[in-house]
Protein backbone atom coordinates (compact mmCIF):
# COMPACT_ATOMS: atom_id res chain seq x y z
CA UNK A 1 0.00 0.00 0.00
CA UNK A 2 1.12 3.90 -0.72
CA UNK A 3 1.24 4.62 2.91
CA UNK A 4 3.22 1.61 3.41
CA UNK A 5 5.95 2.98 0.99
CA UNK A 6 5.54 6.97 2.38
CA UNK A 7 6.16 5.30 5.97
CA UNK A 8 9.46 3.33 5.47
CA UNK A 9 10.55 6.36 3.18
CA UNK A 10 9.77 8.92 5.73
CA UNK A 11 11.52 6.30 8.51
CA UNK A 12 14.56 5.57 6.55
CA UNK A 13 15.10 9.17 5.54
CA UNK A 14 14.42 10.55 9.56
CA UNK A 15 17.48 8.12 10.53
CA UNK A 16 19.68 8.99 7.96
CA UNK A 17 19.40 12.41 8.92
CA UNK A 18 19.79 11.59 12.40
CA UNK A 19 23.22 10.00 11.51
CA UNK A 20 24.44 12.79 9.34
CA UNK A 21 25.66 15.38 11.63
CA UNK A 22 24.84 18.43 9.13
CA UNK A 23 25.68 22.02 10.65
CA UNK A 24 21.89 23.71 11.07
CA UNK A 25 22.03 27.00 8.40
CA UNK A 26 19.16 29.05 7.48
CA UNK A 27 17.93 26.83 4.96
CA UNK A 28 17.28 23.81 7.22
CA UNK A 29 15.31 26.51 9.39
CA UNK A 30 13.52 27.87 6.85
CA UNK A 31 12.37 24.62 5.79
CA UNK A 32 11.37 23.57 9.17
CA UNK A 33 9.45 26.82 9.94
CA UNK A 34 7.51 25.85 6.61
CA UNK A 35 6.57 22.65 7.57
CA UNK A 36 5.48 23.36 10.71
CA UNK A 37 2.79 25.88 8.90
CA UNK A 38 2.05 23.03 7.10
CA UNK A 39 1.42 20.43 9.91
CA UNK A 40 -0.56 23.23 11.76
CA UNK A 41 -2.55 24.02 8.01
CA UNK A 42 -3.51 20.10 8.08
CA UNK A 43 -4.42 19.66 11.67
CA UNK A 44 -6.89 22.78 11.33
CA UNK A 45 -8.14 21.16 7.90
CA UNK A 46 -8.29 18.11 9.98
CA UNK A 47 -10.51 19.55 12.58
CA UNK A 48 -12.23 21.67 10.29
CA UNK A 49 -13.41 19.00 7.87
CA UNK A 50 -12.56 15.09 9.80
CA UNK A 51 -14.23 13.59 6.50
CA UNK A 52 -11.27 15.00 4.35
CA UNK A 53 -8.77 12.92 6.29
CA UNK A 54 -10.81 9.71 5.59
CA UNK A 55 -10.86 10.78 2.06
CA UNK A 56 -6.88 11.12 1.87
CA UNK A 57 -6.59 7.56 4.06
CA UNK A 58 -8.57 5.69 1.93
CA UNK A 59 -6.26 7.40 -1.08
CA UNK A 60 -3.15 6.27 0.45
CA UNK A 61 -4.37 2.74 1.79
CA UNK A 62 -5.19 3.42 5.51
CA UNK A 63 -8.60 2.16 6.92
CA UNK A 64 -9.49 5.13 8.86
CA UNK A 65 -8.95 8.84 8.97
CA UNK A 66 -7.54 9.18 12.41
CA UNK A 67 -5.16 5.76 11.72
CA UNK A 68 -3.57 8.41 9.50
CA UNK A 69 -3.30 10.84 11.65
CA UNK A 70 -1.73 8.77 13.82
CA UNK A 71 1.15 7.74 11.38
CA UNK A 72 1.83 11.32 10.33
CA UNK A 73 2.16 12.45 13.86
CA UNK A 74 4.40 9.38 14.29
CA UNK A 75 6.73 10.53 11.62
CA UNK A 76 6.26 13.62 12.66
CA UNK A 77 7.98 12.88 16.13
CA UNK A 78 10.72 11.25 14.45
CA UNK A 79 11.45 14.44 12.81
CA UNK A 80 11.36 16.38 15.63
CA UNK A 81 13.59 14.00 17.55
CA UNK A 82 15.95 13.97 14.80
CA UNK A 83 15.77 17.66 14.52
CA UNK A 84 16.92 18.44 18.30
CA UNK A 85 19.22 15.71 18.68
CA UNK A 86 21.36 17.45 16.32
CA UNK A 87 20.63 20.77 17.41
CA UNK A 88 22.02 19.41 21.22
CA UNK A 89 25.16 17.75 19.82
CA UNK A 90 25.56 21.50 17.93
CA UNK A 91 24.85 23.21 21.59
CA UNK A 92 26.98 20.97 23.04
CA UNK A 93 29.96 21.57 20.95
CA UNK A 94 29.94 25.22 21.29
CA UNK A 95 29.66 24.86 25.01
CA UNK A 96 32.57 22.95 24.93
CA UNK A 97 34.66 25.20 22.91
CA UNK A 98 33.43 28.04 24.95
CA UNK A 99 34.53 26.52 28.50
CA UNK A 100 37.60 25.20 27.01
CA UNK A 101 38.53 29.10 26.03
CA UNK A 102 37.94 30.07 29.43
CA UNK A 103 39.59 27.43 30.74
CA UNK A 104 42.63 28.30 28.84
CA UNK A 105 42.33 32.40 29.82
CA UNK A 106 42.33 31.65 32.84
CA UNK A 107 45.00 30.00 33.87
CA UNK A 108 46.58 30.18 37.04
CA UNK A 109 50.37 29.03 37.67
CA UNK A 110 50.65 26.88 40.81
CA UNK A 111 50.34 27.96 44.11
CA UNK A 112 52.89 25.28 45.74
CA UNK A 113 55.85 26.42 47.02
CA UNK A 114 57.68 23.55 45.21
CA UNK A 115 55.98 25.18 42.31
CA UNK A 116 57.59 25.09 38.85
CA UNK A 117 58.94 28.02 36.99
CA UNK A 118 56.19 29.56 34.19
CA UNK A 119 57.06 29.35 30.77
CA UNK A 120 54.37 31.81 30.20
CA UNK A 121 54.33 35.57 31.02
CA UNK B 1 50.35 11.69 42.50
CA UNK B 2 51.49 15.23 41.17
CA UNK B 3 54.69 14.87 43.64
CA UNK B 4 55.54 12.26 42.04
CA UNK B 5 55.35 13.62 38.43
CA UNK B 6 56.93 16.15 38.75
CA UNK B 7 60.60 15.14 39.59
CA UNK B 8 60.62 13.25 36.10
CA UNK B 9 58.45 15.42 34.43
CA UNK B 10 58.42 19.04 35.45
CA UNK B 11 55.71 20.57 33.31
CA UNK B 12 52.55 19.01 34.97
CA UNK B 13 49.14 20.00 34.15
CA UNK B 14 45.69 19.37 35.55
CA UNK B 15 42.50 19.57 34.26
CA UNK B 16 39.62 20.39 36.87
CA UNK B 17 36.80 19.22 34.47
CA UNK B 18 34.32 21.10 37.06
CA UNK B 19 35.15 19.05 40.52
CA UNK B 20 33.59 19.76 43.85
CA UNK B 21 36.03 18.74 46.07
CA UNK B 22 39.18 20.34 46.95
CA UNK B 23 41.49 17.95 44.39
CA UNK B 24 42.20 21.44 41.95
CA UNK B 25 43.44 22.93 45.01
CA UNK B 26 45.42 20.42 45.97
CA UNK B 27 47.62 19.82 43.04
CA UNK B 28 47.78 23.34 42.60
CA UNK B 29 49.55 22.96 45.97
CA UNK B 30 51.73 20.17 45.16
CA UNK B 31 53.10 22.28 41.78
CA UNK B 32 50.55 21.45 39.08
CA UNK B 33 48.98 23.98 36.73
CA UNK B 34 45.63 23.85 36.77
CA UNK B 35 43.01 24.75 34.25
CA UNK B 36 39.37 24.62 35.15
CA UNK B 37 36.59 23.73 33.45
CA UNK B 38 33.55 25.83 34.77
CA UNK B 39 31.20 23.08 33.45
CA UNK B 40 32.29 19.08 33.48
CA UNK B 41 32.24 18.53 30.28
CA UNK B 42 33.87 15.07 30.01
CA UNK B 43 36.85 13.21 30.35
CA UNK B 44 37.25 13.63 26.78
CA UNK B 45 37.16 17.21 26.73
CA UNK B 46 39.21 17.59 29.67
CA UNK B 47 42.00 15.46 27.44
CA UNK B 48 41.56 17.71 24.84
CA UNK B 49 41.90 21.22 26.81
CA UNK B 50 44.97 19.38 28.18
CA UNK B 51 46.19 19.15 24.52
CA UNK B 52 45.77 22.63 23.99
CA UNK B 53 47.42 23.96 26.85
CA UNK B 54 50.22 21.52 25.72
CA UNK B 55 50.43 23.09 22.37
CA UNK B 56 50.46 26.65 23.42
CA UNK B 57 54.04 26.09 25.12
CA UNK B 58 56.13 26.26 22.10
CA UNK B 59 58.84 24.59 23.75
CA UNK B 60 56.70 21.30 24.12
CA UNK B 61 58.11 18.13 22.53
CA UNK B 62 56.54 15.53 24.11
CA UNK B 63 53.26 15.19 25.68
CA UNK B 64 52.02 12.44 27.90
CA UNK B 65 48.11 11.45 29.26
CA UNK B 66 48.27 10.34 32.92
CA UNK B 67 44.77 9.38 34.94
CA UNK B 68 44.85 11.02 37.94
CA UNK B 69 43.02 7.78 40.34
CA UNK B 70 46.39 7.04 40.62
CA UNK B 71 46.33 3.71 38.42
CA UNK B 72 49.30 4.47 36.44
CA UNK B 73 53.41 4.65 37.25
CA UNK B 74 55.47 7.14 36.54
CA UNK B 75 58.75 4.51 35.75
CA UNK B 76 55.95 3.33 32.78
CA UNK B 77 55.37 6.91 31.42
CA UNK B 78 59.03 7.84 31.72
CA UNK B 79 59.81 4.87 29.56
CA UNK B 80 57.86 5.57 26.93
CA UNK B 81 58.87 9.28 26.56
CA UNK B 82 62.31 8.02 26.77
CA UNK B 83 60.92 5.96 23.39
CA UNK B 84 59.72 8.71 21.72
CA UNK B 85 62.99 10.88 22.47
CA UNK B 86 64.93 7.67 20.75
CA UNK B 87 62.92 8.69 17.61
CA UNK B 88 61.53 4.91 17.90
CA UNK B 89 58.07 6.09 17.34
CA UNK B 90 55.85 9.13 17.48
CA UNK B 91 52.93 7.70 19.63
CA UNK B 92 53.36 5.22 22.42
CA UNK B 93 50.19 3.56 23.72
CA UNK B 94 50.60 2.04 27.00
CA UNK B 95 48.79 -2.12 27.56
CA UNK B 96 48.26 -3.67 30.21
CA UNK B 97 47.98 -6.84 28.30
CA UNK B 98 51.71 -7.07 27.60
CA UNK B 99 53.23 -8.72 30.12
CA UNK B 100 52.02 -10.27 33.41
CA UNK B 101 52.30 -7.23 35.77
CA UNK B 102 47.99 -6.12 35.50
CA UNK B 103 45.92 -8.72 36.60
CA UNK B 104 42.00 -7.13 35.66
CA UNK B 105 38.92 -9.36 36.73
CA UNK B 106 37.80 -11.31 34.03
CA UNK B 107 34.26 -9.43 33.82
CA UNK B 108 36.62 -6.08 33.07
CA UNK B 109 38.91 -8.12 30.45
CA UNK B 110 36.12 -9.52 28.70
CA UNK B 111 35.01 -6.02 27.98
CA UNK B 112 38.72 -4.49 27.65
CA UNK B 113 38.87 -7.47 24.89
CA UNK B 114 36.00 -6.81 22.91
CA UNK B 115 36.48 -3.08 22.93
CA UNK B 116 40.13 -3.90 21.40
CA UNK B 117 38.46 -6.02 18.72
CA UNK B 118 35.97 -3.18 17.99
CA UNK B 119 38.99 -0.76 17.79
CA UNK B 120 41.33 -3.02 15.82
CA UNK B 121 38.33 -3.51 13.07
CA UNK B 122 37.63 0.16 12.78
CA UNK B 123 40.46 1.74 13.08
CA UNK B 124 42.97 -0.02 11.20
CA UNK B 125 45.39 0.42 13.79
CA UNK B 126 46.00 -2.71 15.88
CA UNK B 127 46.45 -2.32 19.81
CA UNK B 128 45.98 -4.68 22.42
CA UNK B 129 44.59 -2.16 25.15
CA UNK B 130 42.32 0.16 23.36
CA UNK B 131 41.40 2.02 26.55
CA UNK B 132 44.38 3.08 28.01
CA UNK B 133 44.36 6.20 29.37
CA UNK B 134 48.62 5.87 29.45
CA UNK B 135 50.00 7.59 26.22
CA UNK B 136 52.63 9.83 25.16
CA UNK B 137 52.63 11.78 21.77
CA UNK B 138 54.96 13.82 19.81
CA UNK B 139 54.07 17.72 19.43
CA UNK B 140 53.14 16.95 15.65
CA UNK B 141 51.14 14.03 16.59
CA UNK B 142 49.57 16.24 19.03
CA UNK B 143 48.61 19.31 16.99
CA UNK B 144 47.10 16.91 13.98
CA UNK B 145 44.37 15.22 16.81
CA UNK B 146 41.42 17.27 18.32
CA UNK B 147 38.87 15.07 20.27
CA UNK B 148 35.50 16.39 19.63
CA UNK B 149 33.81 13.07 21.75
CA UNK B 150 33.46 14.58 25.32
CA UNK B 151 32.45 11.41 27.24
CA UNK B 152 33.91 8.27 27.16
CA UNK B 153 34.00 7.72 23.70
CA UNK B 154 37.13 9.56 23.37
CA UNK B 155 39.55 6.73 23.80
CA UNK B 156 38.42 5.05 20.24
CA UNK B 157 37.99 8.92 18.52
CA UNK B 158 41.75 9.32 19.87
CA UNK B 159 42.81 6.17 17.91
CA UNK B 160 41.06 6.29 15.11
CA UNK B 161 42.45 9.89 14.66
CA UNK B 162 45.92 8.76 15.17
CA UNK B 163 45.97 5.85 12.52
CA UNK B 164 44.68 8.45 9.93
CA UNK B 165 47.46 10.77 11.14
CA UNK B 166 49.70 7.77 9.96
CA UNK B 167 52.24 8.76 12.49
CA UNK B 168 54.51 5.44 13.53
CA UNK B 169 52.81 4.02 16.83
CA UNK B 170 54.18 1.35 19.41
CA UNK B 171 53.32 -0.44 22.90
CA UNK B 172 54.25 0.23 26.07
CA UNK B 173 53.96 -2.54 28.60
CA UNK B 174 52.48 -0.97 31.41
CA UNK B 175 51.45 -1.77 35.04
CA UNK B 176 48.07 -0.62 35.76
CA UNK B 177 46.99 -0.13 39.88
CA UNK B 178 43.49 -1.48 40.42
CA UNK B 179 42.80 0.55 43.82
CA UNK B 180 39.05 0.88 45.09
CA UNK B 181 39.58 4.73 44.53
CA UNK B 182 40.29 4.05 41.13
CA UNK B 183 37.09 1.55 40.81
CA UNK B 184 34.90 3.54 41.88
CA UNK B 185 35.90 6.04 39.47
CA UNK B 186 36.41 3.61 36.95
CA UNK B 187 34.08 2.63 33.66
CA UNK B 188 31.19 0.34 34.58
CA UNK B 189 30.78 -2.14 32.14
CA UNK B 190 27.53 -0.88 30.86
CA UNK B 191 29.13 2.76 29.74
CA UNK B 192 30.21 0.45 26.95
CA UNK B 193 26.83 1.35 25.50
CA UNK B 194 27.37 4.63 26.24
CA UNK B 195 30.09 4.69 24.29
CA UNK B 196 28.89 2.85 20.96
CA UNK B 197 26.44 5.30 21.30
CA UNK B 198 28.21 7.89 21.27
CA UNK B 199 30.49 7.03 18.48
CA UNK B 200 27.62 6.02 16.21
CA UNK B 201 25.70 9.23 16.69
CA UNK B 202 28.87 11.07 16.48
Amino acid sequence: MLIQIILVAGLVIGGGLLLVARPVNARHLALRRLGLLAFVAFGVLAIVAPSITSWVAHRVGVGRGADLLLYLMFAAFLAFVATTGRRHRELERQLTVLTRRIALDEVRPPSGSDAQSSHRP
Amino acid sequence: MVRGLLPTFPQVVCVDDGSRDGSAQAASEAGAVVVRHALNLGQGAALQTGFSYALDDPAMRYVVTFDADGQHQVPDAAAMVERLRRDEADVVFGSRFLDERTRPGLLKRVVLKTAVHYSNATTGLHLTDAHNGLRALTRPVCAAIEITQNRMAHASELVHQIAQTEARTVEQPVHILYTDYSRAKGQSVLNGVNILTELFFK
